[in-house]
């Protein structure tokens, strides 16, 4: 069999809480082969509707952070005025690093005269490897309030386009983070497109449009699917302005349900837990329509 | 007093809360937008912009005349920023830099130069009544948002007030921990389904690392009992306030309303809600 490049879908909305991850869990059904990862680390909820099998664990050191070793230390206080991060105090007579701080530069070890310094893997959290019924996905849990969450990002991502070659499956679909930082430039950066999923609040919108002028700034194509659309039904022309303004396309829409909630609290996805139900047959659509957006 | 609002899980209604509680206290607080990567609160509050600053960083930019291609400023940047780019020297890839200087200091022929680079803004805006909020706004294609986080928290704007309302953006990275560091209590908003549960337990566990105090609001509620609070009273976590689903908020946050329009009898719930927290506080400084 021949080497294929999998395409890699990212799902992304700018605004939180507009249903990514319960529409990303939805698709799924629909594409027989394919590789799913969280991408969404610092708060993962994708297998919270997939039944998991066989999860293997690995610890994450995205970096490393500095530590003085006091013996060596001659409190010259080079490595406190060249940090940016105010990451080195002094106290109680002795200079220390404030882990919490520290961004892993290592300015102050490759500057300190008296090499004074540890430089020390930080461990950042878990990711994750599982089975469920769709076939692999890999996660992560980033450890609360630590830092490098979009190599995180970046590293699941890696796996899961490693998995998808292994495995010959032609599609990764990655559940993106909220916002257009860090965590979002990493879950976007060399997708093949982009899944946004908004809703008809002005915040929703003006999320939208700076998830859109982001992924124009990466040169990524996008598709925007708007949820919960009868919620206040004037914003559909306002963001089908948007979407044209920025050469996107709009792929659907989907009703304020209350079976977003209901399927969640089973464990399952909209479509294995309301197989018969409208939004089950809309998503079927808007997948067919995933399809050739990404020309699969 | 800083209380800053979050909540691990988008969309359980963060900013909803916050203007609320900004709202029914905007005699004695301000309000500070800190979710820069998405800011919605100006969509709700309707004030007058009176003044914009710019929030820069140094970033580096080589002089391609000076440089040698020795390699050492792209070996000695822990984020990747920097790469070289054969015949076209060294490249610097503006959204990875943290601006450290590493790059800067290692430079033995002096071509790199730190340039004090535009990566957000703070917006200030007047309210009807007096009132003012700060906004913060990342630049699009920027991921310096802890950045500007600390710009609108250390701006000089917010010092007269007594009260400091932080609207932080979610999730539980280094964003969170900026926006809520030096918080004198943290209200975690979420909703009763197991994306909003396992979310929280994910915030509570960021909070407590910081060793901050708080407490749960409980939005869209729609029985009596539900996971949120067994998780609370296994954890003996204080709820602060539980809001009922309610077709009509959704509708009228929709039209740029906020909760109080929907929900007038709530403002003095919040009063009442800010002044516990200040007696709290203050016992516990």
């Amino acid at each position: 069999m021949k080497s294929n490049t999998p395409k890699e879908l990212v799902v992304v909305s700018g605004k939180g809480g507009t249903g990514k991850t319960s529409i990303t869990a939805s698709l799924a059904s629909f594409f027989p082969k394919k590789v799913l990862v969280d991408g969404d680390v610092d708060a993962a909820d994708l297998h919270l509707l997939f039944n998991l099998k066989n999860t293997k664990t690995e610890d994450y050191y995205g970096g490393s952070i500095a530590e003085i070793i006091q013996d060596k230390c001659t409190q010259c206080g080079i490595c406190e005025s060249l940090c940016r991060f105010d990451a080195i105090i002094f106290e109680e007579n002795r200079y220390v690093v404030q882990e919490m701080s520290c961004e892993g530069c290592k300015v102050c070890v490759d500057h300190c005269p008296e090499k004074a310094f540890l430089w020390k893997p930080d461990l950042n959290g878990i990711w994750m490897e599982s089975e469920t019924l769709h076939g692999s996905l890999i996660h992560a849990r980033l450890t609360p309030g630590s830092e490098n969450s979009g190599k995180l990002v970046t590293h699941v991502k890696e796996i899961g386009k490693k998995r998808a070659i292994e495995q010959n499956t032609p599609l990764v679909i990655v559940d993106g983070p909220p916002g257009i930082g860090c965590p979002a430039i990493a879950a976007l950066t060399g997708a093949s497109g982009l899944l946004m999923v908004t809703e008809p609040t002005p915040s929703g919108l003006h999320d939208l449009i700076r998830i859109l002028d982001l992924a124009a700034h990466f040169k990524l194509k996008s598709c925007v699917l708007l949820n919960k659309a009868d919620i206040n039904p004037k914003y559909e022309a306002l963001i089908q302005a948007e979407i044209k303004k920025f050469d996107a396309s709009f792929i659907g829409t989907l009703p304020y349900s209350k079976i977003f909630t209901e399927a969640q609290l089973k464990g399952q996805s909209i479509v294995e837990a309301y197989p018969d139900s409208k939004e089950s047959i809309y998503l079927k659509e808007i997948a067919k329509r995933v399809t050739s957006f990404l020309g699969l | 007093m800083k209380i800053a609002i979050a909540s691990g899980k988008g969309g359980t209604g963060k900013t909803t809360f916050a203007l609320a509680l900004f709202l029914a206290n905007s005699d004695r607080s301000v309000f500070l937008d800190c979710d820069v990567e998405e800011p919605n609160a100006h969509l709700f509050l309707k004030g007058i912009e009176k003044q914009k600053d710019v929030v820069q960083l140094l970033i580096p930019k080589v002089n391609a005349d000076l440089c040698n291609q020795c390699g050492l400023c792209v070996k000695s940047c822990q984020f990747n920023a920097l790469a070289m780019a054969g015949k076209a020297g060294v490249l610097v890839f503006n959204e990875l830099c943290h601006s450290c200087g590493a790059c800067t200091l290692i430079c033995p022929t002096g071509a790199i130069q730190d340039v004090e680079t535009p990566v957000g803004e703070i917006s200030i805006y007047d309210l009807k009544g007096g009132a003012e909020f700060l906004s913060g706004r990342l630049k699009v294609g920027h991921s310096a948002a802890p950045a500007v986080i600390q710009a609108v928290k250390k701006h000089p704007s917010t010092t007269p007030y007594t009260h400091h309302i932080i609207d932080s953006p979610p999730g539980t990275s280094c964003s969170f921990v900026t926006s809520v560091s030096g918080a004198d209590f943290v209200i975690l908003v979420t909703e009763p389904t197991p994306f909003g549960l396992h979310d929280l337990k994910l915030a509570v566990e960021g909070v407590e690392n910081l060793k901050l105090p708080y407490a749960v609001v409980v939005n869209r509620v729609r029985e009596k009992d539900h996971l949120i609070k067994k998780y609370c009273a296994e954890k003996n976590i204080k709820i602060l306030l539980e809001l009922e689903e309610d077709r009509r908020v959704a509708e009228m946050y929709s039209k740029g309303g906020t909760l109080l329009e929907v929900l007038p009898d709530l403002k003095e719930k919040l009063n009442l809600l800010l002044s516990d927290l200040e007696d709290q506080v203050g016992a516990n400084p």
